[in-house]
């Protein structure tokens, strides 16, 4: 290969980069088979696999290293003959719609949010509406809460928080708990359990927000992970392992989602059906995913949200402008953990059952990605992004007809990681800033022109 | 220099300390009210350790930086809240700091002193207007109920924020960047950045703003206008101004007075004529050996003195 590819020199190199030659494109694919090979002979070369006799074999599987290899072969082959092509493709020009239809289109959106119960039902029949509504609805909207809730924290504060999902486990365990054993009522859970967390919040602030960047990120995973560790090993408490069951589920103002006499079918003199549960459960998400975005809009436009946004460029300055640092980040923390504690009740509500199992790292993790993967401080692209990622996953399990292709101990559910894999990855390449990369000035005296995603920093704790 | 008026800020054998490097050595000097004052030095004096103690970023290992609202404090006064271990006294318009107690964004929100930074440090994200808004934060947050007024959207707050929107637009004119007002900060050239961040400073309402280099990176055109906003901030805002800088030009112009540090020591305080002509200062910024000195400087004298008969003449 190597006459094809010409002289190795630094301007041949940067000549062959601009206009590949096909000498040079091979020569590049087969660096990537060989990687390939090397990293997948040691990886999945070698199966071990039980035989008739109990005995662990090792079974290698030489077919599927070359297949992985000549894939990646190809793919890097036509990835550099057609990238030149494609340069212009690579920065997504940003989508600018006028400020007439913003408007119009978030009603329209939002008129589809609230008949989407009814279009499942109209669509998919009763049997087959409870999937869409429960796992494709009230999943993705808790995320999407979930993720406008983190986004305060990480999007506007700029503060790096790996443990958000001890907040939403805070709202889980005391909305879950008080019901219970106080025996107080959903609707009085709901509130409660969103002062728990923000106190929680607080409270966990107050040691960790001196710290900054990386160790910021650090210290609240460790503090997601005590919380996860308290719960698992207060056993007297929070039943450890075995969580907590028969938690009270919501009532329509007092109606029991039930077939009693007294129940909200009997009541409106409905057939009673549990499609009646799961679509009040659709509109409280909705409602509560819609309170969270109002009051994030809102803060955004107030002294606070500004205060937030500007800790996030330069935490120095605001000092200097008499802004108390602490006190900013610790009111970004606790409403942050506070949404969280909404939907943690919720959550418990939604299943009747709690346990540790529900709030560990992964959970964190899907939260920040989405945030990420949204453009960070942008409402509407976490919303996107809760919907691409979540949607994903669960439309992986709609994947069935892949067994007759990979054979029938093919689970699609096992990849969902690699789904995520693949967004980050195609983000790095086209979006590096997010889905929505510009930022939108709170308050303006001419005219409201977005801020473009170069100016606006990260933050670092 | 008006004689007899009590200081502004009165800095007191100011000493800040890193490790084994001392930075500023038993330091004294005083800010008038109404005053420009600047500190120079060659680099590595410890001008900006300086600033940093004013500003609350440094504690300093030793020292008093007494600040007074009103009409300036005694020497007694000043005594007596030392003593009593609080960190400011308060009596109508009247008022005095020990700044060297206070934490930094007190400084700021309280003593009411401003600084900016030797390099920038706008919110490069946020609209130029976001950046002077941000700037009133406190009375602001105080307008919307610490946001809970303010979530209702009340009349009180949206007059305050009116309010802070006016004043932003008013110290856009004095810089001429109202054009630019919905730009990010990012955006603007460096120029513009230095005379937004001095604007930023301004909308905090200080009674002293220190100025970290203003004038680094300026072509002479930009530093005349410098020197123009420096004397109106001075005159139309009533406030004192402190600032460290190595252009001569601007510091001759405009200073009313003047402290020279060298390895952390005052060498020299005066007006800019005798700043000038101390034998101390030329020495420090033209680097002399200790054995050459005096030789040195009374050549320099002699240059020196031959180089304002010639500017005296026509």
């Amino acid at each position: 290969m190597r006459p094809l590819a010409g002289p190795q020199t630094a301007a041949a190199e940067a000549q062959t980069a601009a206009h590949p030659t096909l000498g040079f494109a091979i020569l590049d694919a087969l660096k990537t088979g060989a990687l390939v090979i090397g990293l997948a002979t040691p990886i999945v070369l070698l199966e071990t696999r039980q035989d008739v006799s109990n005995r662990l074999v090792l079974e290698p599987r030489f077919g599927l290293v070359v297949a992985l290899a000549a894939t990646a072969f190809l793919m890097r082959l036509a990835y550099t003959l057609l990238a030149p092509r494609l340069e212009g493709w690579r920065i997504v020009p940003a989508i600018t719609v006028p400020d007439v239809w913003a408007g119009r289109l978030r009603l329209m959106a939002l008129a589809l949010l609230i008949a989407y119960p009814f279009i499942a039902l109209a669509l998919a029949g009763k049997g087959g509406a409870i999937k869409w509504i429960d796992n494709f609805g009230i999943q993705i909207l808790i995320y999407v809460m979930l993720g406008w809730g983190l986004n305060i924290v990480v999007g506007l504060a700029g503060l790096l928080d790996l443990g958000y999902v001890a907040f939403y486990a805070v709202g889980a365990y005391s909305s879950a708990l008080l019901a219970k054993t106080v025996g107080l009522s959903f609707w009085l859970c709901l509130p409660l359990a969103g002062i728990f967390a923000a106190l929680w919040g607080i409270l966990l602030g107050f040691p960790v927000l001196r710290l900054r960047g990386d160790y910021l990120a650090i210290v609240t995973l460790a503090f997601g992970e005590i919380i996860r560790l308290v719960l698992i090993n207060w056993v007297d408490f929070t039943g450890g392992y075995a969580g907590i069951s028969g938690i009270p589920r919501p009532t329509f103002f007092g109606l029991p989602f039930n077939a009693s006499e007294g129940g909200f079918a009997a009541t409106f003199g409905l057939e009673f059906t549990p499609l009646h549960r799961l679509v009040f459960l659709f509109y409280l998400i909705l409602a509560l995913a819609l309170v969270t975005n109002a009051a994030t809009i809102r803060l955004r436009r107030l002294p606070i949200g500004r205060a937030w946004e500007a800790l996030r460029e330069d935490e120095i300055a605001c000092r200097s402008l008499g802004i108390d640092t602490v006190k900013t980040k610790l009111t970004a923390f606790a409403i942050g953990a506070m949404f969280g504690g909404f939907g943690g009740a919720f959550f418990a509500a939604r299943q009747g059952f709690i346990s540790p199992e529900s709030f560990i790292f992964m959970e964190s993790a899907v939260i920040l990605a989405i945030v990420v993967l949204g453009g960070m401080g942008s409402q509407i692209g976490v919303a996107i992004a809760a919907v691409a990622m979540i949607g994903g996953t669960e439309l992986l399990r709609e994947l069935d007809w892949l067994k007759h292709v990979f054979g029938a101990g093919f689970d699609p559910t096992q990849y969902r990681m690699l789904l995520f894999g693949l967004a980050m990855v195609a983000m790095m390449i086209w979006k590096p800033r997010g889905l929505v990369s510009t930022r939108s000035p709170t308050i303006f005296l001419r005219q409201r022109k977005s801020i473009s995603g170069d100016h606006v920093k990260e933050g670092h704790g | 220099m008006a004689g007899g008026t009590a200081p502004l800020l009165a800095v007191e054998h100011l000493t800040m300390r890193f490790g084994g490097l001392l930075a500023v050595d038993d330091l004294s000097f005083n800010v008038l009210a109404g005053d420009i004052t600047a500190l120079i030095g060659p680099n590595g004096a410890g001008k900006t350790t300086v600033f940093n103690c004013i500003t609350g970023f440094y504690k300093p290992t030793r020292g008093r930086l007494s600040l007074a609202h009103g009409n300036g404090a005694t020497t007694d006064e000043i005594e007596a809240l030392t003593r009593s271990g609080r960190r400011w006294r308060r009596d109508g318009d009247h008022a005095l700091y020990l700044l060297e107690r206070m934490p930094d964004f007190e400084i700021s929100a309280k003593a009411r002193v401003a600084r900016t930074f030797q390099n920038i440090r706008l919110f490069t994200g946020m609209t130029v207007l976001e950046n002077l808004i941000v700037a009133q934060h406190n009375r602001l947050m105080h307008a919307s109920g610490y946001s809970l007024l303010g979530l209702l959207g009340i009349k009180s707050f949206r007059d305050a924020e009116a309010a802070a929107i006016e004043k932003a637009r008013i110290w856009l004119e004095r810089i001429s960047l109202a054009a630019r007002a919905d730009d990010p900060a990012g955006d603007l050239p460096y120029g513009d950045q230095r005379r937004l961040e001095i604007a930023r400073a301004m909308c905090t309402d200080p009674v002293l703003l220190c100025l970290d280099e203003p004038a680094a990176g300026l072509n002479p055109r930009e530093s005349a206008d410098l020197n123009a906003l420096l004397r109106s901030i001075r005159l139309d805002d009533g406030t004192a101004i402190l600032l460290i800088e190595h252009d001569m030009s601007v510091v001759m112009d405009v200073s009313d007075h003047i402290v020279v540090m060298e390895y952390g020591r005052k060498i020299a305080d005066g007006t800019p004529e005798d700043i000038r002509n101390d034998p101390a200062v030329i020495a420090a910024y033209l680097g002399v050996e200790d054995e050459e000195e005096s030789a040195a400087e009374a050549e320099i004298r002699a240059i020196a003195a031959h180089v304002r008969q010639e500017g005296d003449g026509p």
